[in-house]
C-alpha cells in the first residue's frame, strides 16, 4: 500500500496510550513495562512467539483483562478499577477473536444488529439496514438469515468483522483471525481486513501473516516474554531485524 | 495416469433390497445379530402371554355402568368405579352444581396451553392472555361476583386443585430457580453465599417436610389472629423446593457456555443484565431442557404429596372413593384411571419439550 503511517507529532492525542504497563496472572509475569502509542488510522500488527502477551495485550485494551499498574488510555478515558462506563469504552472499540465466538442462536443478522439495537439504542430497522452494508462489504449478505452453525469458518470470521463494524467503533482489534481457519479460507479474510485497512481504520493485529503485515502495517511489533522487544517499519523488520530473538523467530516463520 | 469420468448413470444404482424398506427396518432394529434377535424372541412370547388377558380383564369382561351391578360377580374390571364416581374424583368437594365453573376453568388452562404450543403464537399478547386466563380461572373457582356463590378454598380438590398447584407451582419455580443460579454464578459473595446455602438447605431436605412445615410450623410464627390459606401455603413450599432443583440444573447449562460467548457480549459493550439476557440463558436454557422439563414432571407428581396435609387433591379424592364399602376391592380400575390422567399431562410436558429442542436447534 501506497499510504505513509500518520506523522509523528500529529496534532491529535493519540487514540491509545499506554505508559508503564504490568499486567500478572497470579505469580505469572504476563505483561512488563509496556509502553505503546497508537494514532488514530495507524496499522500495528503484533507477533511474537505463543505465551509472549501478545492476546493478553489487546485484550487489555478492552479490559477483557485488567491491568494491574501503569496506565491505559482509550480515546482519552483512562481504564482503571472504579471506571464505570466501560460498556461505552468497549463499544468503541470492536474485537475479533481467533474463535470467531458468533452468537449461535442468533442468526447472522441479528448477530449484526444486537449490539447497535441494545449498546446504541438504534432502531431495529436502521439497525439492520446498516448490518446489511456491512454484510455486503464482507461478502456475505445473501447469508443474513442462516445461522452462524450453517457457515464455513472463513464466512464466520467475516461475519465477526462485520458484527464489530456495525458498532461504528474508533479502533479493531484483532486476536489471530485467521489462525483457527483452514488454509484456503484465510485469504478471503484477509482481503476483508485489507479493504478495511484502506478506509484508514485504527487497527491493532495479532497475527502471523507476515504478507498481511508487509502490504498493511505502519509497524510491526514483536514481544516475547511479556515484553516489546523490536518494534519497526515493516520493511525494517523483516529486512533488518535487530534482536537475536527476533532473527530467529522470523527464521522460523519465513521458510 | 489413469483418469476418472464419473458416469452419472452409477449414481442410479439402487441398494440392496434387504436394506430398505420395512425388510431393512426390522433386520436393522429387530435381528441385529444374535443377542438382539433372542431378545425380540423373548419379548414377542412375553407379549403374546400378557396382552391379550389383559384385553379380556380391561376390556371383553368389564363392567361400565354407574350402578356398579354384576362387579361383586363379575371376571374382569370394574370401570364402574370410575363412571360412578367420576365427579367426586375430579372435583373433590366442590359443591356439585357448581362443577362447571372449574371445569370451564380448566378447559381455559387446556385451550391456552395448547395455543401456546406453537412458538410463533408468542407475543406479549399471549403473556398479558395468560395473565388474564388465571386470574379468571381463579375467579371462576372462588366465586363471588355476578351473583355466583362464593366456594371457599377448603372445598377446592380434585384435578383443579392439582392443576392449580402445578401450574403456579412450575411457573414460579421456573423463573426464581434460574435467579438461583445466575446467583450461584455471582462474582458477588454475599449473593453467592445466600444462594448456595438456600439451595443446600432446600435440596437437603424431603417435600414432605417442607409441606409438614408450612402447614404445621409456619402458622406458629403468624401474629394471632392471622391465617394464610393453606393451598397458598403449599402452593410456597412447592415452588420453593421446585426452584432449588431447577437451579442447580440451570447452573450446569450456564457452565456450558463457553467464555468466548461471554467475551464477545462484553466486546460489543453489552452489560451484565443484557449478557444474561439476549446471549448466555437462551443457549444454556435451551441445553438444560431435557433436565429441567423431567423436574417439571416430577414435581408435578410430587404435588399428589399435599394429601399428608390434608388437600383433596387427585389422589386423595381416588383414595378417599375407596374407602367407601360399595366400591373397596376395585383399586386396580381406580388407580390405572388416575394415571392415565398423570400420563397424559406427562406424556403433553415431554412430547412438547422434544419439538421445542427440535425448533430450537440451529446447529451449532
Amino acid at each position: 500500500m501506497s499510504d505513509n503511517p500518520p506523522e509523528s507529532g500529529h496534532p491529535e492525542a493519540p487514540i491509545i496510550e499506554i505508559a508503564g504497563m504490568h499486567k500478572w496472572f497470579g505469580d505469572f509475569h504476563v505483561l512488563q513495562d509496556i509502553h505503546l502509542k497508537v494514532a488514530r488510522g495507524e496499522r500495528i500488527v503484533i507477533c511474537g512467539p505463543s505465551g509472549s502477551g501478545k492476546s493478553t495485550l489487546i485484550r487489555c485494551i478492552n479490559r477483557l483483562e485488567m491491568h494491574q499498574r501503569g496506565r491505559i488510555i482509550v480515546d482519552g478515558i483512562e481504564l482503571t478499577n472504579d471506571i464505570k462506563n466501560i460498556e461505552k469504552i468497549r463499544a468503541e472499540v470492536g474485537m475479533v477473536f481467533q474463535h470467531f465466538n458468533l452468537f449461535p442462536h442468533l442468526t447472522i443478522l441479528e448477530n449484526l444488529t444486537l449490539g447497535p439495537i441494545w449498546v446504541r439504542k438504534v432502531p431495529k430497522k436502521e439497525a439492520e439496514e446498516t448490518a446489511m452494508y456491512y454484510l455486503e462489504k464482507v461478502h456475505i449478505a445473501e447469508q443474513a438469515r442462516k445461522y452462524p452453525g450453517q457457515l464455513s469458518g472463513g464466512q464466520q470470521q467475516r461475519v465477526a468483522i462485520a458484527r464489530s463494524l456495525c458498532m461504528k467503533p474508533n479502533v479493531m482489534l484483532f486476536d489471530e483471525p485467521t489462525s483457527a481457519l483452514d488454509p484456503e479460507m484465510v485469504k478471503e479474510v484477509l482481503d476483508v481486513m485489507i479493504s478495511l485497512a484502506r478506509e484508514g481504520m485504527t487497527m491493532l493485529v495479532v497475527t502471523h501473516e507476515m504478507g498481511f503485515a508487509k502490504s498493511v502495517a505502519h509497524r510491526v511489533l514483536f514481544m516475547d516474554y511479556g515484553r516489546i522487544v523490536e518494534e519497526n517499519t515493516p520493511a525494517e523488520f523483516f529486512n533488518h531485524p535487530q534482536h537475536e530473538r527476533t532473527k530467529l523467530f522470523l527464521s522460523q516463520i519465513l521458510h | 495416469m489413469t483418469v476418472h469420468v464419473y458416469d452419472s448413470r452409477t449414481a442410479e444404482i439402487k441398494p440392496p433390497v434387504t436394506s430398505v424398506g420395512v425388510l431393512g427396518w426390522i433386520r436393522k432394529n429387530l435381528f441385529d445379530g444374535w443377542f438382539n434377535s433372542v431378545l425380540t424372541v423373548l419379548v414377542l412370547a412375553l407379549l403374546v402371554k400378557m396382552v391379550p388377558p389383559f384385553v379380556r380383564w380391561a376390556l371383553l369382561d368389564s363392567h361400565w355402568l354407574p350402578s356398579g351391578s354384576g362387579c361383586q360377580d363379575a371376571q374382569g374390571a370394574c370401570w364402574s368405579i370410575v363412571t360412578a364416581n367420576l365427579r367426586f374424583i375430579i372435583f373433590g368437594f366442590y359443591p356439585h352444581d357448581l362443577q362447571w365453573r372449574p371445569l370451564l376453568a380448566m378447559i381455559i388452562l387446556v385451550a391456552l396451553l395448547f395455543y401456546s404450543r406453537n412458538r410463533k403464537h408468542w407475543r406479549y399478547a399471549l403473556g398479558w392472555s395468560w395473565l388474564a386466563g388465571l386470574a379468571v380461572m381463579g375467579l371462576l373457582l372462588r366465586g363471588g361476583f355476578f351473583g355466583m356463590a362464593v366456594v371457599e378454598s377448603t372445598q377446592w380438590g380434585g384435578l383443579p386443585l392439582t392443576l392449580l398447584l402445578a401450574v403456579f407451582g412450575l411457573t414460579g419455580a421456573y423463573p426464581l430457580g434460574v435467579l438461583l443460579a445466575l446467583g450461584r454464578a455471582s462474582r458477588m459473595r454475599a449473593v453467592k453465599t445466600l444462594c448456595i446455602l438456600y439451595i443446600e438447605m432446600i435440596r437437603g431436605v424431603p417435600l414432605i417436610s417442607l409441606l409438614f412445615m408450612s402447614s404445621v410450623v409456619f402458622p406458629l410464627f403468624l401474629p394471632e389472629g392471622v391465617t394464610v390459606n393453606k393451598i397458598l401455603r403449599a402452593q410456597a413450599a412447592i415452588i420453593l423446593f421446585t426452584a432449588a432443583y431447577i437451579a442447580e440444573v440451570v447452573r450446569g447449562g450456564l457452565q456450558a457456555i463457553a467464555r468466548g460467548q461471554y467475551e464477545a457480549a462484553e466486546s460489543l459493550g453489552l452489560n451484565y443484565y443484557q449478557t444474561m439476557r439476549l446471549i448466555v440463558l437462551p443457549q444454556a436454557l435451551k441445553i438444560v431442557i431435557p433436565p429441567s422439563v423431567s423436574i417439571l414432571i416430577s414435581a408435578f407428581k410430587d404435588t399428589s404429596l399435599v394429601v399428608i396435609i390434608a388437600l383433596y387433591d387427585l389422589l386423595k379424592t381416588t383414595k378417599s372413593v375407596l374407602a367407601d364399602p360399595r366400591w373397596m376391592g376395585f383399586s386396580a380400575e381406580a388407580y390405572i384411571f388416575l394415571a392415565l390422567i398423570y400420563f397424559c399431562c406427562c406424556y403433553f410436558m415431554s412430547n412438547y419439550s422434544r419439538r421445542l429442542e427440535r425448533e430450537l436447534d440451529t446447529g451449532l
